[in-house]
């Protein structure tokens, strides 16, 4: 559209709230409206918030239950083969599937493995670390950390008009609006 | 962390009118911000936190050469023996694997039961975690006649195609120890990185900034990433509360497995994780009283949580009362001459003295927590919790020297005594820790900034 | 050997020269074997002179105070100086000849086994000698020795690390400056000159007591040459009361011979005939245990000790008498009297049960009864003993008597007496000193010292510079019996040459050589010498005999044939007592030390002594209930004054000690014995009179406190301790299991009555298969005497360190076999038992399921071992081990650096650095060496064919190894008798060794009297 040729290569449009409430309920009216290309962002985690922008389910705890099952099969299995096929000993007597003795080693590495593969699967999805990104170009943004909440909704989606959508977004009555360059 | 009304839950720590509340009125996410922030950017370097630095420092060079020493000469240094082959070096391995046990239960634990009081103190307390576990993880080391040869304890494809021993608890407590630590680890970093995006924002100074900068990753608050990171931290939170009873656990199997009178019992891995959440709450205590003070966070760390600590000391401590008890019943019950001479030696024996200590200080003396009065005073919960770290370190020496210098055959029987590098150690690792704690609180946000925001009734969302 | 091979050995090791200046001397001087003769022209340069210095500082022995012992021995590390010189194998230049069986060429990695005497005292002891590749490293018992019979003594069996002390004197000195064997053949001559003119009247040579043929016939060469001249024979625990005795009996010196093989009834007087340095210990000691096999029933022997101090000899008695050394001989008159030998007089009414029911039982016995009185008791004791001997029949059965074994016996104390006399008087003009040192152990009311310094030329030999050298003008380093031809007698009169195992280390001269440079050629060599004398007593093939003797160890027929005696009869003179008020102090020699001359050998120093397990120091023994009555308790410093003569010592109250008695052991107190010996304990001599060299008078003031002793094993009760009342009682742990032989009859099984033991199929798990060797051992404790002789033979087989009193008392003692000593009724007079203690080599070993590392695995055979090499040293497996058996290096305890130690090693044992734990393996390279045998001769490994190194030293033969798959195996049949068990046996660790239980032959009349 003519207005989209004019419209400057932005990111996309930051509006910003004063409480957690305004944020979601903004979020929401916005999804109603139909954007979906949006993210919300808070000084603290609000359920609501991810619901609002239609992100329904973390891939998290899969990844933690291939990591665990991955974890103890190793553990086992690294243990039987040393004691039973690798370098069988007689120890103080003991059969050399002592499997009781295994199970100690086993459980720690089904906990090490699931640990680690959540907390690296959680930052590849969340796509961190990443240190630069268009919202810290809005100075306002910073507050985010601290006590400030915000919508923004990115050019990249399909439905949106530079006007229309900052149209839209002032009908939430923000704190203010900010446009996000590149 | 943050609930709606319905979640409310019986666990839920509800204030009674006349208790103190979990933070202090007034505040705002602001104020929340600046005032735990503000103590690592702003506020100057104070002389008493100088001092306690220098403290910390120099007992840390006292470690540093008597390990030195140590590798130089042996473990000959120090007062162990045949048949007390074990000393200092595995009684303060425990004793800090202990301490660090609090940690992981305060962030873990409590999560999982929804105690948001926790949420002021579990980043310290986290940190306490991974600075014991620090000190324990030293001595399996140190203790070692080779230590340059420590890496055999660990799997890896060696020219001689031999291969760690699995059956036996030491193998059990390296990988216990390792998960522990890197668990710990993970999760304590995991919670920092909103509170490092924060840091990066509020600081001034270009380098500070690029520091916290790089460790926060660019976190950015978006709704996506806290849904992933809930999952993980509500998951990090499940996996490792049996990862820390296991801990405790393989650290009594050291003893449950091995057939010394006294070490052999089946009650130790439930009474060495009572005896560790014990010791690790005195701890937090001991580390959260001073810290409140110098920093003025009683608005953040108020009597609720010491009283809430102190509860749970009361209630472990029961539980590791009853441990003792059941020792004693056990070894008598058993007919076992061996287990009946061992508790008997115990109560009368070389050691008695420090048995009856440990009584006092891990039985009786805690009893005082009855009174919501005590309670209610700094002073002593301060000084309790000191003597209840005390008791826990002579519980472990009495099993560990006890059994030991009185075992199967009276010929083998001996003395054990140690020495001033056995001393030097443990003073030296108790610098380790303050330093490290000194340090952490200057550099990092001591209490979970974040998670204070969801306190404030402004978190909730009123959905329309 | 021909010398190309010799010539060859040298080759394989060269020697390393440490400075630059001698290596190239030595380059230009080398020449073959002759090579370390050239030692004197190296002598030339004054570099050469520097280094020795270097190699023995002055303040060599004097170090600051509280170095630990440990320190001492690896300060021996500063003697690298010479070890170019002594770091290398030096093969005698005379043909030796290996023992029987052996291959008789050097095949690299395979021993050689020589067979030769260990000259100690005046005794000879068989010996087979270990050598590898030239290097002595091992002594072991000479099975076909007739009075050896396969067993070994402490002393033999330290006598390597004699051989190999770094601290011997290496060099000859005129005042303390270097010279050589030619400066003092020219100095003798001239002194000898003027003797010839003099027949010899200013001559005199003070030598040790020796047995050897030759040196007798030294003697009678010196006397001829010098008929004025006087031979003094000196040793401070020497034999006169024998002496003495049988003149008194017979008036004549016999030597008295026992066989308890025929004894059904033995009485000790105070006789110690089961120690170590007692004259045929190790015949006694084999046909004791003989006769106390329970399964001969009835004919198990009874053995009744009246004694003085308690010693391991007395821990074996049925019934023991302690007394005070002063009343032994009033209880001897009054069994003789009751024997109807003469003797009379009465018996306080305690004894008189005692005596009574010994009378009665003797009388029962006769012609099968032996009464043995002990050298440290009076004269008449020994008379009155004699005179019982005959009254039972025992003359001919029991008792036999021979000509002396001693070359030349004399009654020492008088001659000694006549030599400081002389001495004084400046009768004396040339004295030579051969293997004694007269300064140290002179009785102290002599002044040997000043005497001595009165003589013009005082020469010593001897290994050491001791106290002696630093009063003589000559020194000459001798050789030790290793590295010497010579011979011995044993104490049954059998002969057997003395084959040196390599040339002198140090360039030594043996004292053959040493006394025969005054009547004969100064050059000629000991080897000479020796064969000459024996070429005149052999007829027939010389070189065939010879042969033979050296090969066999010892020349056959040649002990002495029994001896008709009569009683010179008339009354004997009784002893002038000490009355029961008044305190006396026994002198003892030190069961490990012996007179002190043993005092710079570690390994004696740091073997826990029989009965006390004290080690690294002397006591003041005293009884318990006398200690509590003089308000004196452990360590508490007390001075001994008797007549005026004092001396310092700490206290050790001793179970079964006398009251109103106390015991010190002679030996230490050395001021000049090397880094090992010097300053520690206190000498007895110094207040040891002449006039009462066993016992005397005395009175004791406390005058400190807080000694600490290195003592390895605490007292234990089995039926009593010092613990606190109403605690767990330690005998339901059945540690010892025992009986009196009635019950044993009654009741073979009584070892395993009520005891639990868990049987083998009891499991969970499929128990291991041990299908070719499965390796097992019994230790028989009715035979064990506690001799610790196993202990010593296991330390030099394994090479184990020694520690240091300092290590010991911090309960660091390396020994991997221990004998624990356990006591049953009360301080007074307790039963004593021993028990060695080896690893057990549980099939179900708790250590090594705890080891991290796998270092401690089972072996197809069923050894429990220990890999060196993995260990980490994390000491769990130490803590999980019940039977304490382990022993860690908590600290650098091996010496790496003194070259001597490194050729005194045994080869096929790892040497143990600082970190790793360690413990008995059943001599695993004595079992490889074995099946390796078997293996190449396509055969299994016979019984009898792999044996441990303590049960090889056993002189009682208690300890038995082998196969336990082969059912005929002297083991396996062992272990299939009911007294056999295991200890710990509840814990179910399933030992491989295993005890016999005790079983006691005490008379039911006395038994009451017996505490239970």
């Amino acid at each position: 559209m003519s207005h989209a040729q004019l419209a400057p290569p932005i990111y996309g449009l930051l509006a910003e709230f004063d409480t957690a409430t305004d944020l979601v309920n903004a979020t929401k009216a916005a999804y109603a409206a139909g954007y979906r290309k949006m993210d919300a962002y808070s000084p603290f985690p609000i359920e609501e918030a991810s619901e609002a922008v239609g992100f329904h389910k973390s891939r998290v705890p899969l990844i933690v239950l291939v990591g665990g099952i991955l974890g103890g099969a190793s553990g086992y299995g690294l243990q039987y083969w040393i004691n039973c096929i690798s370098y069988p000993l007689n120890i103080g007597g003991k059969p050399y599937q002592s499997w009781p003795a295994f199970i100690v080693p086993t459980f720690e590495l089904t906990i090490l493995f699931a640990g680690l593969c959540g907390v690296f699967g959680m930052f590849a999805l969340n796509g961190l670390p990443m240190p630069h990104h268009p919202l810290f170009n809005v100075d306002r943004f910073s507050r985010v950390t601290r006590d400030k909440f915000f919508l923004c909704v990115e050019a990249a989606d399909p439905k949106f008009d530079m006007e229309d959508t900052e149209r839209f977004m002032r009908s939430l009555q923000p704190a203010s609006i900010s446009e996000v360059p590149h | 962390m943050q609930q709606g009304p319905e979640e409310k839950t019986i666990l839920q720590d509800v204030p009674w009118p006349d208790e103190p509340a979990v933070m202090a009125p007034g505040q705002t996410f602001g104020s929340v911000t600046d005032t735990i922030a503000d103590a690592v950017l702003t506020r100057p370097i104070g002389l008493g936190w100088l001092f306690g630095l220098l403290v910390g420092m120099t007992l840390l060079g006292v470690l540093m050469a008597a390990v030195t020493y140590l590798f130089l000469v042996g473990v000959g240094i120090w007062g162990i023996e045949v048949p007390v082959a074990w000393g200092f070096a595995i009684i303060n391995f425990v004793w800090w694997i202990g301490i660090g046990h609090a940690g992981t239960l305060i962030s873990a634990i409590l999560l999982l039961l929804k105690q948001t009081w926790r949420n002021s103190i579990n980043r310290f307390a986290e940190a306490m975690t991974l600075f014991a576990v620090a000190c324990a993880g030293m001595f399996p080391l140190l203790h070692m006649g080779r230590p340059w040869l420590a890496y055999w304890m660990f799997p890896y494809p060696s020219s001689m195609g031999v291969w760690p021993q699995f059956r036996s608890p030491l193998v059990w407590d390296v990988f216990a120890v390792s998960t522990y630590a890197t668990i710990s680890a993970v999760f304590w970093y995991v919670g920092l990185v909103p509170d490092l995006a924060t840091m990066r924002e509020k600081a001034k100074h270009p380098l500070t900034r690029k520091m916290y900068g790089i460790l926060g990753m660019g976190w950015r608050g978006s709704a996506r990433h806290w849904k992933n990171y809930e999952a993980l931290y509500i998951l990090l939170a499940g996996i490792a509360t049996p990862l820390v009873l296991s801990v405790h656990t393989v650290v009594s199997f050291d003893f449950a497995v091995a057939i010394m009178p006294g070490w052999h019992t089946t009650i130790f891995p439930p009474y060495f994780v009572a005896g560790a959440i014990y010791s690790g709450f005195a701890m937090v205590l001991v580390l959260a009283i001073p810290i409140r003070k110098y920093y003025h966070l009683e608005g953040m760390i108020t009597m609720r949580h010491l009283q809430n600590s102190a509860k749970i000391m009361l209630a472990t401590g029961l539980i590791v009362a009853y441990g003792y008890a059941f020792e004693a019943f056990i070894a008598f019950y058993s007919g076992s001459t061996y287990e009946r001479f061992m508790m008997q030696n115990r109560w009368l024996g070389q050691y008695a003295f420090l048995y009856w200590m440990l009584i006092l200080c891990n039985i009786l003396i805690p009893q005082v927590l009855w009174f919501p009065k005590v309670r209610a005073k700094t002073g002593w919960l301060f000084c309790i919790s000191l003597v209840i770290l005390v008791g826990m370190w002579l519980e472990r020496f009495v099993i560990i020297v006890t059994s030991l210098s009185r075992d199967y055959l009276p010929s083998s029987w001996g003395h054990y005594t140690p020495t001033r590098w056995d001393y030097a150690v443990l003073a030296g690792t108790i610098g380790f820790f303050s330093a490290a704690m000194f340090i952490f609180i200057r550099i990092m946000p001591s209490i979970s900034i974040f998670e204070m925001r969801t306190l404030l009734p402004e978190a909730e969302v009123k959905a329309k | 050997m021909k010398k190309e091979s010799l010539v060859k050995i040298e080759a394989v090791c060269p020697s390393k020269m440490e400075l630059a200046e001698v290596q190239e001397k030595l380059s230009r001087a080398k020449s073959g074997p002759q090579y370390w003769r050239s030692l004197e022209e190296l002598a030339q340069s004054d570099g050469f002179f520097e280094m020795l210095h270097r190699e023995f500082p002055r303040q060599a022995s004097v170090w600051p105070e509280g170095t630990s012992r440990r320190d001492f021995l690896k300060l021996m590390s500063a003697s690298m100086a010479l070890a170019g010189l002594s770091a290398c194998v030096k093969i005698p230049l005379e043909p030796i000849v290996p023992y029987v069986r052996q291959p008789s060429e050097v095949v690299l990695g395979n021993p050689l086994f020589f067979a030769s005497a260990m000259p100690f005292g005046a005794y000879g002891s068989p010996v087979l000698v270990e050598s590898h590749e030239g290097r002595p490293t091992k002594i072991e018992g000479n099975p076909e020795h007739p009075a050896g019979l396969g067993g070994s003594d402490v002393f033999s069996q330290a006598s390597i690390l004699d051989m190999y002390d770094p601290d011997r004197s290496q060099i000859i000195t005129n005042v303390g400056e270097l010279r050589t064997w030619s400066d003092y053949v020219l100095a003798l001559e001239g002194a000898l000159n003027s003797q010839k003119a003099l027949q010899g009247a200013g001559l005199r040579i003070l030598s040790g007591p020796t047995s050897s043929p030759t040196m007798g016939s030294l003697m009678e060469q010196v006397q001829t040459a010098f008929p004025q001249s006087k031979w003094v024979q000196w040793e401070p625990v020497n034999r006169d009361n024998v002496r003495a005795g049988s003149q008194l009996a017979f008036g004549q010196y016999v030597e008295t011979r026992y066989n308890l093989e025929k004894a059904d009834i033995i009485l000790a007087l105070d006789g110690d005939f089961l120690s170590s340095g007692f004259p045929g210990f190790l015949y006694y000691a084999r046909q004791f245990a003989a006769r106390r096999n329970p399964d001969l029933k009835e004919k198990m022997s009874r053995f009744y000790s009246i004694q003085s101090t308690p010693t391991n000899t007395s821990g074996k008695a049925d019934h023991r008498l302690p007394v005070r050394a002063s009343e032994v001989e009033q209880l001897a008159r009054a069994i003789a009297a009751g024997l109807g030998a003469g003797g009379g007089g009465s018996v306080p009414p305690q004894y008189q049960k005692f005596v009574a029911a010994v009378v009665k039982d003797l009388q029962a016995h006769k012609g099968a009864a032996v009464v043995i009185p002990g050298d440290n008791q009076p004269p008449a004791v020994h008379a009155l003993a004699h005179a019982m001997n005959a009254a039972l029949g025992a003359n001919g059965n029991t008792v036999t008597y021979t000509e002396s074994v001693q070359a030349k016996p004399q009654d020492q104390t008088a001659a000694l007496k006549d030599l400081v006399g002389e001495m004084n008087a400046g009768k004396v003009d040339l004295l030579l000193i051969v293997g004694a040192n007269p300064v140290y152990d002179a009785p102290a009311d002599f002044g040997f010292a000043d005497a001595m310094d009165k003589v013009p030329l005082r020469v010593q030999h001897g290994l050491y510079q001791d106290e002696t050298y630093d009063h003589v003008h000559w020194h000459i380093n001798g050789t030790h019996y290793l590295e010497q031809w010579g011979d011995t007698r044993a104490f049954e009169g059998t002969a057997s040459i003395v084959q040196p195992l390599v040339a002198p280390l140090y360039n030594g001269k043996s004292a053959y050589e040493f006394i025969f440079a005054t009547v004969g050629s100064p050059e000629s060599a000991g080897y000479d010498i020796v064969r000459r004398y024996w070429q005149d007593q052999v007829k027939g093939d010389f070189d065939t005999a010879w042969r033979k003797a050296l090969n066999d160890g010892y020349i056959a027929d040649t002990a002495f044939p029994a001896k008709t005696v009569s009683s010179k009869g008339g009354n004997i003179p009784s002893t002038n007592s000490i009355s029961p008020e008044v305190m006396e102090v026994i002198f003892r020699r030190d069961p490990m030390i012996y007179d002190g001359s043993k005092a710079n050998n570690g390994w004696l120093q740091e073997t826990p002594k029989p009965i006390t397990n004290l080690c690294w120091d002397n006591a003041v023994l005293i009884s318990p209930s006398q200690a509590k009555k003089s308000g004196l308790v452990t360590g508490d410093i007390v001075e001994i004054d008797v007549n005026g003569r004092k001396v310092k010592g700490p206290i050790w109250p001793q179970p079964g000690h006398p009251d109103n008695s106390i015991t010190v052991f002679l030996g230490y107190g050395r001021t000049k014995a090397g880094r090992v010996g010097t300053d520690v304990g206190f000498s007895g001599y110094k207040i040891r009179g002449s006039d009462a060299p066993w016992y005397a008078e005395t009175r004791i003031k406390k005058v400190g406190e807080g000694f600490g002793f290195a003592h390895p094993q605490g007292f234990m009760y089995i039926d009593y301790s010092d613990l606190p009342k109403g605690t767990e009682p330690l005998k339901n742990r059945h540690i010892i299991r025992k009986a009196t032989l009635a019950d044993f009859i009654s009741n073979p099984d009584f070892a395993h009555e009520g005891i639990e033991s868990p049987p083998p199929e009891m499991t969970l798990y499929t128990n291991y298969k041990y299908t070719e060797l499965k390796w097992g051992m019994t230790i028989d404790m009715n035979s064990c005497i506690g001799c610790k002789t196993c202990i010593v033979a296991c330390q030099a087989e394994n090479n184990i360190p020694v520690v240091g009193k300092e290590q010991t008392m911090r309960g660091r003692q390396m020994q991997w076999l221990r004998v624990d000593v356990y006591y049953e009724g009360g301080t007074e007079n307790p039963n004593m038992f021993y028990q060695p203690v080896p690893c057990q080599q549980c099939e179900n070993a708790p250590c090594e399921v705890v080891c991290p590392v796998g270092a401690t695995v089972h072996s197809t055979e069923g050894l429990n071992d220990m890999v060196y090499n993995r260990c980490v040293g994390t000491r769990y497996c130490s803590n999980n081990c019940p039977y304490k058996v382990r022993r860690f290096n908590f600290l650098l305890f091996q010496d790496f650096t003194t070259p001597q130690f490194k050729m005194m090693r045994n080869p096929e044992v790892s040497v143990r650095s600082r970190g790793v734990m360690e413990k008995c393996t059943y001599c695993i390279q004595r079992i490889s060496h074995g099946r390796i045998t078997a293996e190449k001769e396509n055969r299994k490994v016979r019984d009898g064919e792999v044996i441990t190194a303590c049960q090889q030293a056993c002189p009682a033969g208690a300890i038995v190894f082998g196969d336990l798959n082969d059912p005929n195996s002297r083991v396996s049949k062992i272990k299939a008798q009911q007294r056999n068990y295991n200890l710990l046996e509840d814990l179910n660790t399933r030992p491989r060794t295993s005890y016999m239980a005790i079983v006691q032959n005490p008379n039911p009349e006395l038994e009451t009297s017996e505490p239970s």
